[in-house]
């Protein structure tokens, strides 16, 4: 097996007291999307905010394709390949569509300490921006106000931001969260393209939506890792049904 | 606007020279306002400490002002807009590490520590301040372009920086750096996780707030012939920072309002009573109730008036 471009070992965040956290090991390769589930409070968001720089580790190490880069700031894991999107929307309300996108596809030039030239005129940064923009299914909405759009939409605004930046690992927290059926339907097409040449690491509540896209899973349960396997492997692991899965069937 | 322009362009062939004094003071706090709402209205920063960029760049002319000789134009303003600029990447480095009501707050600390700094020691005079008896000479390569003595010729200085200051901070904002800013203000750690580091672009939009403030303060000295500690206080820069939410944050037009509409008022209140700081508390509580936007968001009430009318 190759060398995963992204993995934690043993990585511990303590809240006060609390491991919200503890000891988690986890891998992700390109082409391959690894789903992680569990309860409520299980430390799944408190995972991906380790992996994405938004919070200081306590202990552990994050690896990215080899190289050691706990304790790096977010905007250093990022400019790395590494995308992110939130839970909450976590987007520019007053921006227009389009200028979401454009401003994260912006992040992928070399600096943007450049006074003069009006930003309009990089026609890469723009077209990166539309080609994002059309992966997440907002073609025709370029020039509409993120704080006009819906609920549904903003979470699209969130993952083509993401992609904007030309991710290589994508690192996406409950995507499907308050999206409608049809909404939710074409967000699991999209993972599934995005999974040919992307690493993601999908946090999801969605157990249907989990189960159809999902290559490798691990449960999570009070800030540790259950069990990790394949969606066979998973659904037939005795242990998960007794702390997550059976729960529904009670 | 064109309007306006032209008002100000052809002011001194047709006005006194009181008027035309006024108005060269209201377009240097226009420039001071301007400078102020790049940190304020574009980068989300609130500074009350801004008076020390405008203090200290004309603290650097009079010290460059031999007494009885004139110093270069060409030579020290760009010295003093250098040495605000200086002053605000040390400050910055040190204030930026701080959010929200601690930035202000640490913001005025260190311009009042600057303050007292020229308050309390004998550089350049003390609490009593100091003179510049000649201004600035223009001569350049043999040329003299203009002569700052005159005041229409310094009119047309100060007009013309205001002009240029406006049409700068206008592409500035559009470019690469402008959306940044703009991004950090509406939701900085989206930025970060996007992959901006946001210090640093904070960091070079206080310096530059802080090297045009520097054009007014050294236009301003050159004006009144005299620097003191008042000029780095926390007063002026509460007067400032008012000029700005009075005209509306967010916008370029907004500040120049905002200076000329707060002097004007001083003006007319100080005409009609001693206590004018009243009546102009008063003017300011009642635009910042009814013009949240301030008083560019007139224009857009007209607007969406007749907007309303026409439907």
């Amino acid at each position: 097996m190759p060398e995963p471009i992204m993995e934690t070992r043993e990585l511990t965040r303590y809240f006060g007291g609390l491991a919200a956290v503890h000891g988690v090991s986890v891998a992700c390769n390109v082409g391959e999307l690894h789903a992680v589930i569990g309860p409520n409070g299980a430390g799944k968001s408190t995972l991906i905010n380790l992996l994405s720089g938004d919070l200081p580790s306590s202990s552990g190490s994050v690896h990215l394709r080899g190289h050691n880069v706990t304790g790096l700031r977010s905007d250093r894991i990022s400019r790395r390949g590494v995308g992110r999107s939130y839970q909450k929307t976590n987007v520019f309300l007053p921006f227009t569509v389009f200028d979401n996108c454009r401003l994260a596809a912006q992040s992928r030039l070399p600096s943007s300490m450049r006074f003069f030239k009006p930003a309009a005129a990089y026609r890469a940064v723009s077209s990166a921006a539309v080609r994002a923009l059309t992966m997440a299914g907002l073609e025709g909405r370029e020039g509409a106000i993120v704080a006009s759009l819906s609920h549904g939409e903003q979470r699209q605004v969130e993952i083509a931001m993401t992609l904007a930046t030309s991710p290589v690992v994508l690192l996406l927290d409950e995507p499907l969260a308050g999206m409608g059926a049809e909404e939710s339907a074409r967000m699991v097409d999209l993972l599934r393209k995005l999974t040919k040449d992307h690493a993601i690491l999908l946090v999801e509540h969605d157990m249907d939506a989990v189960f159809a896209v999902a290559d490798r899973l691990t449960v999570m349960v009070n800030g540790q890792v259950l069990e990790s396997g394949s969606p066979a492997q998973i659904r037939a692991s005795r242990a998960v049904q007794e702390a997550y899965l059976g729960v529904d069937d009670v | 606007m064109i309007v306006c322009l032209l008002a100000l362009a052809l002011l001194p062939f047709i006005a006194d020279k009181f008027t035309v004094q006024l108005v060269t003071k209201m377009m240097i706090m226009a420039i001071f306002a301007m400078s102020l709402d790049l940190l304020v209205g574009y980068t989300g920063l609130v500074s009350l400490g801004h008076a020390a960029f405008f203090g200290i760049s004309g603290y650097i002319l009079a010290l460059l002002t031999p007494q009885y000789q004139a110093a270069n134009f060409w030579v020290s303003l760009p010295l003093a807009v250098a040495g605000a600029g200086v002053l605000a990447l040390a400050i910055g480095c040190l204030v930026l590490r701080v959010t929200g009501v601690y930035f202000i707050m640490v913001t005025l600390a260190f311009a009042q520590m600057l303050h007292y700094l020229f308050h309390d020691t004998r550089i350049a005079g003390g609490s009593d301040g100091m003179y510049i008896y000649l201004r600035p000479d223009a001569g350049i390569f043999g040329l003299r372009p203009f002569d700052l003595e005159k005041f229409g010729d310094f009119y047309f200085v100060v007009f013309a920086l205001f002009i240029a200051v406006f049409l700068f901070l206008r592409v500035v904002l559009r470019s690469l750096f402008g959306q940044v800013i703009s991004g950090v203000h509406v939701n900085e750690g989206r930025m970060r996780s996007l992959g901006f580091p946001t210090f640093r672009y904070k960091l070079a939009s206080f310096v530059l707030s802080g090297m045009l403030a520097g054009i007014a303060g050294y236009l301003s000295a050159v004006q009144f012939g005299v620097v003191n500690p008042d000029m780095l206080g926390w007063h002026l820069s509460g007067s400032v920072l008012m000029m700005v939410i009075l005209g509306g944050m967010g916008s370029l037009v907004g500040p120049i309002l905002g200076a000329f509409a707060m002097m004007l008022l001083e003006l007319g209140f100080q005409s009609l009573t001693k206590h004018w700081q009243l009546p102009m508390g008063l003017a300011i509580v009642l635009v910042a109730l009814l013009l949240p936007r301030g008083l560019v968001g007139l224009a857009s009430l007209r607007s969406r008036s007749k907007e309303a009318v026409d439907a």
